[in-house]
């Protein structure tokens, strides 16, 4: 090639990489006003079309003064990045994929489950890997399973990493082969959130699945954030160690997400700029602030503006955490003493990336799996703990905790050593008792008779399932019922379905009076007030609330939810949107949880999701059945960021402990029971029931029209869809609530009503 | 030719409206929130889940009850004098003037000129196979008096429904297969078959000249 045609090759490569590097600011500026950008952009252009027409030295003399431009805007944007920033470099075209990590990062790979376009969820991607170290001379290669979300590179298809439901069903089936395989995970979240749809298995519900999954599966998990958007995030998330790019966001919505809500913005207008640089600075989502809550473990350094796909430095240091965090969480499950010289020895590596100075195998005995399960267990009791909670000082605190403890005896005690017994021994009678009952009933009948005259049979609703209801009618209340405030008031009421169904108007005393808040035509359901259940679903003088000293906070410092907060506690005269309380149903005991409406719309924080691990457990440590009853719940509380999303594992993780011990959980929606909550700690719930005219899901109807494109039916959310769609196993009438609810205990439960 | 259809289409251009007479849903104290000759639209939507433009409020018992316009058009006729009293059920309070569009205009001339063949009683109604394989063939197929073009699916009972009118082809059909059909809705439209070319024509003139 001549000389002459070489430099121009090389000058016309230059063009190209300055053309990337601006546009590149001026992605994550988005804005061509930002420093001189516009004019650098301009002058590129032009020496582009004069390229052949100026002289070569000229043509090198103007790029050189371009790049000292671009280089001086890049150490200016650097030193000033903002969380808006870290936003836009995420969602840059240049930034690097998934796709780019498996080719850069691990030694070879086989996709699993499809590839390309051809595939179940092309936003969803597995596959097996193997990822190998240098150690000394001496090369070892470990075999992954590597799961994330693909971005793609401007393929349509790729749905910009938004998995499906069905995605993420793909996604548990290889962590289940992963499992069963006894190899690692590597998870990469590369996602501004779930595909919001409803259709099978619905994006709540198979979120909530995943995370029940995660929270004991037995292989070692960890996971590296990039874009960490909410539910999307968690779906794959819940590992035993959380990287983040140090130029990623984990999030609990996205920053217009947000403004829109705090503007009041309507739907189709335009959220100001300034609005969504100010709630991204509020909602704490940058490597840095998320190290600093405690939401995730280690940040991996990233080149100043963010690593792109051609960064191979920064997929070596990514190659060297992955392995490096997959051998600390092995360590740890396995002996302290090893974790610890494992940690001397990497302190004495001289920062190399390149080089391990030991190799770990990643195989793992069944103790070390329990152990690793125990520590991931703790280390998401941990997240957002602490926050709220106003500790009891002095004696009360000390009679408090030694009334914990008491209990605990008390109940290991009786169900934990006792019971087991006693079903042996019971099972043993009664497997000699049907041998030879047909010998020996001549001589026990007459004295079982006689036992029976002398010491009749009590009335206990426990003793059966079913015994229970025939002894004793449900309907014969010994109580004044409690009326809703709402019927004090003389005026009538249109249902909604008067047009469709012909209802007559309803007068409200009698509506919120006699019928309950149901049309007595349609049967539609009109909302109540909370404290219509607290007083009609359980027993009298059996509702004890506990752990009322905890209370919502505003942990992230959100700027005027503190006045927001005030209000609601003024207004409601409650500290957080949940009740957990001890009750009973017909006389069965139980523990109870319920989040409701009138306190910031039932939204979960750390509080909340601390007072729902805190009812679980007790409801574990009493061998009760669970009730979580939703009165209403918004999701997740944005006012928290991060802090509130990680209440989704910590809550799904609880509630996994408490039903693997033999615990009943039984979860009841009304009114409107959307997003992370749905999406977690209610959504695993193998007994979910709705009552009638609640709406379920993941994602409202503007979610859903602004991130699809496309509008939903009125009636998408229904309870009756969602039960067509096998999120819900019933439709209870509010009427019914108690009877049913007492039917579910004794059903489901059985004689282990009090536990397995 | 017994159908004059320039006529009946000169009906149509002469006076392109259709007045839907809007009377009170019940008694109560009514309070209009439209103006008379104002632009009014209908339910939007795929599912018309938005609302029309709100026309009056009635008030019963303190129960405000709004009522929303249930197509676009124009308002006349308004009884304005009955603003802010109270009314009996069944009162005419405005008319909404609806500018036909070609689909309506072509609708309803085809209602006007061919038989119908109309829905006995509130059920599911599908084509008889035999029917269903001559209109996917040959779009329009003949149909004879003592055919049974159509099944009628009520209670899981299936009733095959006989022609009796007039020789024709099957020019329309008005239902969804399986879909519930309310009594006396057309199901079928048929014309004969020496109008056929010439309501051909008519239709195509309307689709291309009406605005």
């Amino acid at each position: 090639m001549p000389a002459k045609d070489k430099t121009m090759m090389d000058s016309g490569k230059l063009i190209t990489q300055l053309y990337d590097r601006a546009t590149y600011l001026i992605d994550i500026k988005k804005s061509q006003d930002w420093g001189n950008i516009g004019d650098i952009l301009k002058n590129l252009h032009q020496v582009r079309q004069s390229i052949f027409d100026l002289d070569e030295q000229v043509v090198f003399e103007q790029l050189e003064q371009l790049d000292a431009q671009i280089s001086d805007l890049e150490g200016r944007l650097a030193r000033s990045i903002t969380p808006a920033d870290v936003v836009n470099i995420v969602r840059s075209p240049q930034r690097f994929t998934l796709m780019d990590v498996l080719e850069n990062v691990y030694d070879s790979f086989t996709e699993l489950g499809g590839s390309g376009d051809c595939n179940v969820d092309p936003a969803m991607v597995a596959a097996r890997a193997t990822v190998s170290r240098r150690v000394k001379d001496k090369l070892y290669t470990h075999q992954i399973m590597v799961i994330g979300h693909e971005k793609g590179r401007g393929e349509e298809f790729r749905n910009g990493g938004c998995a499906r439901p069905w995605g993420n069903d793909k996604a548990l089936r290889y962590m289940h082969t992963a499992e069963t395989e006894g190899i690692p995970i590597h998870f990469y979240i590369f996602t501004p959130g779930s595909y919001p749809i409803e259709d099978y298995p619905g994006a709540a519900q198979q979120i909530a699945r995943n995370l029940y999954a995660m929270a004991k599966l037995r292989t070692p998990m960890i996971s590296f954030i990039s874009e960490g958007g909410s539910g999307g995030a968690e779906a794959i998330g819940l590992a035993d160690m959380r990287l983040m790019a140090s130029h990623g966001y984990y999030s609990v919505i996205s920053p217009e997400g947000a403004a829109a809500i705090e503007g009041k913005i309507r739907e189709g207008h335009k959220v100001p700029k300034e609005l969504i640089e100010h709630c991204a600075a509020q909602l704490r989502m940058t490597a840095r602030d998320n190290l600093e809550l405690g939401t995730i473990d280690r940040v991996v350094q990233e080149p100043p503006l963010g690593a792109k796909r051609e960064d191979y430095a920064f997929f070596r240091r990514l190659r060297y955490e992955m392995i490096r965090a997959t051998d600390e969480v092995v360590l740890q499950a396995k002996s302290f003493r090893a974790m610890r010289t494992y940690a001397l020895k990497m302190d004495d590596n001289d920062g190399s990336v390149e080089e391990f100075p030991v190799g770990v195998h990643w195989e793992m005995d069944r103790s070390e799996i329990r152990r690793l399960l125990e520590l991931r267990s703790e280390k998401y009791r941990r997240m957002g703990q602490g926050f709220g909670i106003e500790e009891k000082k002095g004696l009360l605190a000390g009679l408090s905790k030694a009334k914990e403890l008491a209990e605990a005896g008390y109940y290991e005690l009786r169900y934990g050593l006792i019971r087991p017994h006693e079903k042996n021994v019971k099972k043993v009678i009664s497997e000699v008792s049907s041998e030879g009952s047909t010998f020996l009933r001549k001589v026990t009948e007459p004295v079982r008779a006689m036992y029976e005259f002398v010491l009749p049979k009590t009335e206990d609703v426990r003793t059966g399932p079913m015994e229970g209801v025939e002894r004793r009618s449900i309907f014969i209340e010994e109580w004044e019922p409690y009326v809703s405030p709402l019927a004090n008031e003389d005026r009538t009421i249109t249902c909604p379905n008067a047009e469709k169904s012909g209802c007559q108007d309803l007068w409200v005393p009698d509506l919120y009076g006699e019928f309950c808040g149901v049309c007595p035509t349609c049967g539609h359901h009109f909302p109540l007030e909370y404290q219509w259940y607290l007083e009609n679903l359980f027993d009298r003088k059996t509702l004890k609330e506990f752990n009322t000293h905890i209370v919502s906070q505003n942990p992230l410092r959100f700027q005027g939810f503190d006045a927001r907060l005030e209000k609601d506690i003024k207004k409601t005269g409650r500290r957080s949107s949940i009740i957990t309380f001890d009750a009973g149903v017909n006389g069965i005991k139980l523990v109870g949880a319920m989040l409701f409406s009138d306190f910031r719309n039932g939204t979960v924080g750390s509080a909340e999701g601390e007072k729902f691990v805190r009812a679980c457990d007790k409801a574990r440590i009493t061998r009760r059945p669970f009730l979580a009853y939703i009165h209403t719940t918004g999701g997740i509380r944005i006012n928290e960021g991060t802090l509130g999303v990680v209440q989704m594992p910590k809550c799904t993780m609880a509630v996994r402990e408490y039903i693997d011990s033999g615990g009943l959980y039984i979860v009841v929606y009304d009114n409107n029971s959307y997003a992370g909550p749905v999406a977690s700690f209610l959504g695993c719930s193998p007994y979910q029931f709705a009552i009638r005219s609640s709406r379920i899901g993941f994602a409202g109807p503007r979610v859903i029209r602004e991130t699809t494109g496309q509008d939903v039916p009125p009636d998408y959310h229904s309870a009756h869809n969602a039960l067509k769609r096998g999120h819900i196993q019933g439709i209870w009438d509010r009427r019914e609530f108690r009877k049913r609810l007492y039917e579910a205990l004794v059903t489901m439960g059985g004689p282990n009503l009090y536990y397995k | 030719m017994d159908i004059d259809l320039n006529a009946l289409l000169e009906t149509y251009r002469k006076n392109p409206f259709e007045d839907h007479v809007l009377q009170s849903v019940h008694t109560g104290i009514i309070t209009f929130k439209v103006q008379e000759d104002q632009e009014v639209h209908g339910p939007e939507g795929k599912w018309h889940q938005k609302p029309g433009t709100l026309l009056y409020q009635l008030e019963r018992e303190n129960n405000i009850k709004k009522i929303y316009s249930p197509c676009s058009g124009t308002i006349i006729d308004l009884r304005r004098d009955l603003n802010g009293s109270f009314t009996e059920a069944g009162v005419d309070l405005m008319s909404i003037r609806h500018r036909l569009d070609k689909d309506e205009v072509i609708d309803r001339i085809l209602r006007d000129v061919l038989i119908l063949f109309t829905a006995p009683q509130r059920a599911r109604y599908l084509l008889s196979p035999e029917f269903a394989v001559k209109i996917e063939k040959q779009g329009q197929p003949s149909i004879q008096p003592g055919d049974e073009p159509i099944i009628m699916s009520l209670m899981k009972r299936d009733t095959n429904l006989v022609y009796s009118s007039t020789p024709g082809v099957i020019y329309k059909v008005y239902f969804q297969q399986g879909a519930l059909v309310e009594e006396g809705a057309p199901l079928l439209g048929i014309c004969q078959e020496e109008n056929l070319s010439y309501i051909q024509q008519v239709v195509n003139k309307i689709k291309t000249e009406w605005e």
